[in-house]
């Protein structure tokens, strides 16, 4: 099953038949051209490149233009991302995937580039508890110990600390496609999606 | 808000129109409960003191005094749900939310009826 670029719209709510509210995201996504069809054999591995949105031709650079002319488009996309889908040679080169390749019940992946929260300390980065509000302490959101003292005298590796948080690639598995609205090239998932609004999405089952 | 987010919370608007009722009104709220297989419409009757949010979003708050207990229930106005409201009593209020009436029972707690125009 192939994936699809999107752009993530926002949230809102729906209701079901049943009057129940469900949360979601609202992705535009695709229609997204099959711009390259990597086999084993001349890449070494399998994979289709889908394009998505278009770039004006005064910014595209030559390669990318020829590169998406190959494919029979106009104009080169905006954003290419590969996929690696099972079935990969039964694609074509300059095929339009649209948001028909899922549908209404189906479980994807979403991966996006989270939100950049700054410098942050333990307690929001790391999921620290910090000190308690009462019975004599001072209030504290410090990570505490850096570990064992003289024996290793040094911190061990890996130690989470205050730091950049967000900004990063992130994926969140198994959220279900309440609906998929073909018209208008959207895709309803239940739940939040990593990223800001109008920040691009990849969606993969 | 994107406008896309817009058209689609006006497709999830409600179709059929609820009459007009606000904060202080006596209403009494048709909903559907599934029972198993079996649909039936209960009737929860008492005075709304909140309308809140907007859009899809909208939701109202009816308080009713249950043999003694005071019970409020927040309806999401654009629920299919919701199949019906009726107006039994307007009131005459001087504020938007009525939350005041939580500490009030009894004769404190009666809202005078709006007189119209002749």
């Amino acid at each position: 099953m192939p994936g699809l670029i999107g752009k993530k719209i926002g949230m809102t709510r729906i209701f079901d038949d049943e009057g129940v509210q469900i949360p979601v995201t609202i992705i535009e996504a695709g229609p997204c051209a099959v711009v390259q069809v990597k086999s084993e054999e001349s890449e070494g591995y399998s994979a289709i490149q889908l394009g998505f949105g278009a770039q004006k031709a005064k910014r595209a650079s030559k390669a990318e233009v020829g590169h998406a002319a190959k494919a029979g488009l106009e104009a080169a996309p905006r954003l290419m991302r590969e996929f690696a889908p099972d079935n990969g040679e039964e694609y074509e080169v300059g095929q339009q995937l649209t948001v028909e390749v899922f549908e209404a019940g189906d479980r994807v992946k979403v991966t996006g580039r989270s939100k950049g929260r700054g410098f942050q300390g333990v307690v929001k980065r790391h999921g620290f508890k910090g000190r308690p509000a009462s019975h004599g302490h001072s209030m504290s959101r410090t990570p505490g110990s850096m570990g064992p003292g003289t024996d290793p005298s040094r911190v061990i590796k890996g130690k989470k600390l205050p730091g950049r948080m967000g900004g990063t690639r992130t994926t969140i598995r198994n959220l279900q496609v309440v609906r998929v609205d073909g018209e208008r090239n959207l895709i309803f998932v239940k739940g939040g999606v990593p990223g800001a609004r109008n920040g691009y999405v990849l969606i993969s089952k | 808000m994107s406008d896309v987010i817009k058209e689609i919370e006006k497709e999830q608007l409600r179709k059929d129109e609820l009459p007009e009722f606000a904060p202080g009104d006596t209403i009494k709220v048709l909903y559907l409960v599934r029972e198993g297989t079996k649909e039936r419409i209960q009737v929860f009757e008492g005075v709304c003191i909140a309308r809140k949010h907007g859009g899809v979003d909208e939701t109202f708050t009816v308080r009713k005094i249950s043999s003694g207990i005071g019970v409020e229930r927040i309806f999401p106005l654009n629920a299919p749900t919701v199949s019906g409201v009726e107006v039994i009593r307007r009131g005459r209020v001087r504020r938007a939310k009525l939350y005041y009436l939580r500490g009030r029972r009894g004769k404190a707690a009666r809202i005078p009826e709006k007189r119209t125009a002749r």
